[in-house]
């Protein structure tokens, strides 16, 4: 009883203010975190949504539900929404704000204020999209291709492209909060090598962030310029070179990828930890293949643009550091394996994710070596088999990690537990629903089907159909978490300090943790997922 | 409905090698995913939470594996990436004797022109047995000239030529799409490739050619556009005969070389300043605006016409 009556009278950091202004004013980056929760998971579905009327509209060859203008808005925006306003903030800005300064053993990040401008920033930027999206919409695709974004569109793409140019900035400013706080604001003891992969990767995601985004922001800026005062810079009937937009734009969106997917390979290697009651296989492996993914990622862009017409022996290079950026992959996916090796493993909900992230990672980064071989790319890019691919990697692994580590830290995070009977079943629903989707998109591209189409030859139907039927349900795997985690906050905040009984500065803490997160700075004596050490003093 | 394939039809020289590799990585991944499957399932069945199985010398550090999982994969990507980059090369460079045919892509069809003469409209009939050189633009986007039965695919992008080729080896008809979304019928920018035994494509030829052939149409471009004045064999104090050109290699004002091929002919009748040969001054006006990406290609087969290096003997410009 003792301990319940202190946790009452210990002001957590959702009861120490109460109203609206203590929400949209707060410095403190746990509620900034739950801003940001809230404010992707609405693109989450509004991106959800275009996906759904894409999956209808190719359950038959001819184009019956929707109009080529519309089908084209549809795959634009929803590229848009789940990219840049879902998947690039979705771990960083959630899990991150809300747990890199508790991984570290401090108050806050190092510019709380900097912070909170961060989150306006990006609501800034996604309320001038979505005004973009309602009144008339785009349909450039989210690549924004030129010329024909430039000078054909009729579309919206200027408000879109300015959305994404704010949204660039909210980005840029995080990179730079987490980057100042990994450096300079660590615990007593907490060396480098002593950090959680969770850092690793939130802080090679910073780097990237930092270095890439501003080359969008330029980027846009520059189609801005060409599309409104007809200055030729991509477009060639105004002396402009299009090849140049592709390298510009995939400097960014190349890395933009591993923006989306390192974190969620750091959400990972602490479930698995946790769950297997072991310390990470090779964690210095671990911890440098994550720089090393971050630096070689700026470096394969020109894969996306082997049948582009850029030069064949540009090509060759590129695909030959497509494949190096494989091997830290490997590495990882092995680690996490071999971590498994005499663990006592637990199956709770978050490592059914992570799992599932693994095996869902591996059949995207294998695919991956088809699209880095150059003849074989040849037939592939633009099919179908590249937008297989590249789900297995972003849905696959980005939303799978984010979606685990939301299960493990909900209860940091509420104080609450979900049910976890419903969570498993959802684990399983997701998974399956998954596979069910986007495996028969595989054999499609290979057989030829391009992307960004709403008709198609009859040959197609089938496999377009058993991938719709995936779709209906994969969106239950993801209404279904809606719901139980929605429930949860009902239920009295029981969950404690450490439910999983797992190692980690951000488990000394009550749940919900108190505004300044500890009451004193702990102090770190040990390697990081030292759980062996745990279990033998029957902890 | 449920006739339908697993597998594209391979109907191509090279398709059968681009398969091969497919079918390479195909076992390559089945082999990495299954090991990590294997993986996965045994030990999450064999050290579940309450198993028996001992957990004694458990290690969280190993060098040799950790190169192990390192190197092999770099050995395999290397030989992968090898055979691919040396396919891809292969797909680049059309044989010595292989047949032009033109291609302009625009909002929302394919152009072709055959150098004899026949034109035709988001189709595309070839002889078997014969290699194609496409040489292709666009005269408004990028769009994509992808024909997954041959297993090429070319963006096709306005101000400049790009080229592929293929040699069918199946006659049948056989898809063809545009692969880079272009705009809003995108998706109805298709036709197909309509593959003839010899014999049946030369009778095609003759039966439905509209117009002479695009060496007789160039010519009379060369006429009516005035280039000739400049180009003629005997006037070769303004510009420099052409007879010869196509394929040599030509020395520039500024010191470097180049080889005359279609895009370098392009370049110089669009923007005759951009390559001025050694000895001329830069008199020529720019054409651009002033003829269809038709009639470019028609000048350019005219200017191959003029026949090329070897049978010119000498060239003002060694």
């Amino acid at each position: 009883m003792k301990t319940v009556n202190e946790d009452a009278l210990q002001k957590n950091y959702i009861t120490a203010a109460y109203g609206i202004r203590s929400w949209l004013l707060t410095r403190d980056h746990k509620r900034i975190a739950l801003l940001y929760l809230i404010s992707i998971t609405l693109f989450f579905f509004i991106g959800g949504f275009f996906a759904v009327l894409m999956r209808l509209e190719l359950m038959t060859p001819q184009g019956d539900l929707v109009s080529a203008e519309t089908y084209n808005r549809l795959f634009t925006m929803h590229g848009v929404a789940m990219i840049f306003f879902f998947l690039v903030p979705s771990i960083p800005a959630v899990l991150g704000n809300f747990l890199l300064p508790m991984m570290l053993g401090a108050r806050d990040l190092a510019f709380p204020r900097l912070n909170l401008l961060s989150w306006y920033l990006y609501m800034v930027g996604g309320a001038y999209t979505l005004y973009a999206m309602v009144t008339g919409g785009i349909d450039t695709g989210w690549t924004f291709y030129t010329p024909y974004s430039t000078g054909y569109s009729t579309t919206n793409v200027v408000p879109v492209v300015v959305g994404i140019f704010i949204l660039g900035f909210s980005s840029i400013l995080t990179g730079l909060n987490f980057i100042v706080t990994t450096h300079k604001m660590r615990a007593p003891g907490l060396t480098w090598f002593r950090l959680p992969l969770f850092v690793w990767s939130q802080y090679a995601t910073s780097v990237i962030i930092l270095l890439a985004t501003p080359v969008l922001a330029i980027t846009l800026a520059l189609l801005g310029v060409e599309r409104i005062f007809r200055v030729g810079i991509f477009d060639p009937a105004l002396g402009g070179d299009p090849i140049l937009f592709q390298h510009m734009f995939w400097f960014y969106s190349h890395p933009a990828v591993y923006i989306m997917v390192l974190p969620s390979m750091g959400v990972v290697s602490e479930l698995v930890t946790c769950f297997a009651r072991r310390r990470i296989f090779g964690y210095r492996f671990m911890a440098f293949a994550v720089m090393a993914i971050a630096v070689l990622g700026f470096l394969v862009w020109g894969h996306h643009m082997f049948v582009s017409g850029q030069s064949v022996y540009a090509g060759m290079a590129f695909s030959a550091l497509s494949f190096f950026v494989a091997i830290p992959s490997a590495i990882k996916v092995f680690n996490w394996t071999a971590t498994l090796h005499k663990g006592r493993i637990e199956f709770r909900t978050p490592v059914l994710y992570a799992f599932g992230f693994i095996g869902l990672f591996t059949i995207g980064g294998l695919t991956g070596l088809f699209l880095a071989t150059l003849a074989v790319n040849v037939h592939l890019t633009d099919t179908y088999f590249v937008v297989a691919h590249f789900h297995y990697i972003m849905v696959g692994g980005a939303v799978m990690g984010y979606l685990g580590g939301i299960h493990y830290w909900w209860p940091k995070m509420t104080g609450r537990m979900y049910h976890e009977g419903w969570a498993k079943f959802s684990a399983l629903i997701l998974f399956v629903g998954f596979n069910l989707t986007f495996f028969p998109q595989f054999i499609l591209g290979y057989l030829g089907m391009p992307r960004r189409y709403y008709i198609y030859p009859e040959e197609f139907q089938v496999l377009n159909v058993l991938s719709t039927a995936g779709a209906s349900i994969l969106g239950l795997g993801y209404i279904i978490p809606m719901i139980y985690l929605l429930w949860s906050l009902r239920k009295p905040r029981t969950a404690g300090p450490n439910p999983w009984n797992a190692v980690g500065l951000e488990w000394l803490t009550p749940s919900p943790p108190p505004t300044h997160n500890f009451d004193k700075t702990p102090v770190v004596t040990e390697e990081p997922y030292a759980y062996e050490e745990k279990s033998a003093h029957g902890g | 409905m449920w006739d339908f394939p697993l597998l594209p039809e391979a109907a191509s020289s090279t398709a059968a090698e681009v398969d091969a590799l497919f079918w390479i990585l195909i076992g390559v991944a089945s082999v990495f995913g299954g090991i990590i499957t294997a993986g996965l399932v045994y030990f999450n069945i064999r050290y579940r939470k309450n198993s028996k199985a001992s957990r004694a010398g458990a290690v969280s550090e190993h060098l040799p594996l950790e190169l192990l999982w390192s190197i092999v994969p770099l050995v395999i990507s290397a030989g992968i990436f090898g055979w691919g980059a040396k396919l891809y090369f292969d797909m680049h460079v059309p044989p010595e004797n292989a047949r032009e045919v033109y291609v302009v892509g625009k909002q929302w069809m394919w152009k072709i022109q055959h150098p004899q003469g026949n034109r035709e409209i988001n189709e595309l009939h070839v002889p078997v047995g014969v290699p194609i050189k496409l040489v292709m633009t666009s005269q408004d986007v990028i769009h994509s000239f992808f024909v997954p039965a041959f297993r090429i695919k070319q963006d096709v992008l306005p101000g400049r030529y790009t080229t592929t080729w293929f040699e069918a080896t199946k006659p049948g008809e056989y898809h063809l799409f545009c692969a880079e979304y272009c705009g809003t019928s995108h998706a109805s920018m298709k036709g197909r490739v309509v593959v003839m035994k010899q014999e049946e494509f030369e009778r095609w030829l003759a039966g439905s050619r509209q117009e002479e052939s695009m060496t007789a149409s160039g010519d009379q471009l060369f006429r009516q556009f005035g280039c000739v004045t400049c180009h003629s064999q005997t006037s070769q104090e303004r510009g420099p005969s052409l007879h010869g050109l196509f394929g040599s290699t030509v020395r520039l004002a500024d010191g470097s070389t180049v080889t005359a091929d279609e895009r370098y002919i392009r370049e110089s009748i669009l923007n005759p300043g951009a390559a001025l040969v050694a000895g001329y001054k830069p008199l020529m006006p720019t054409y651009a605006g002033q003829m269809s990406q038709e009639q470019l290609f028609q000048i350019i087969e005219y200017v191959k016409s003029l026949g090329g290096p070897q049978i010119a003997g000498e060239r003002r410009n060694p």
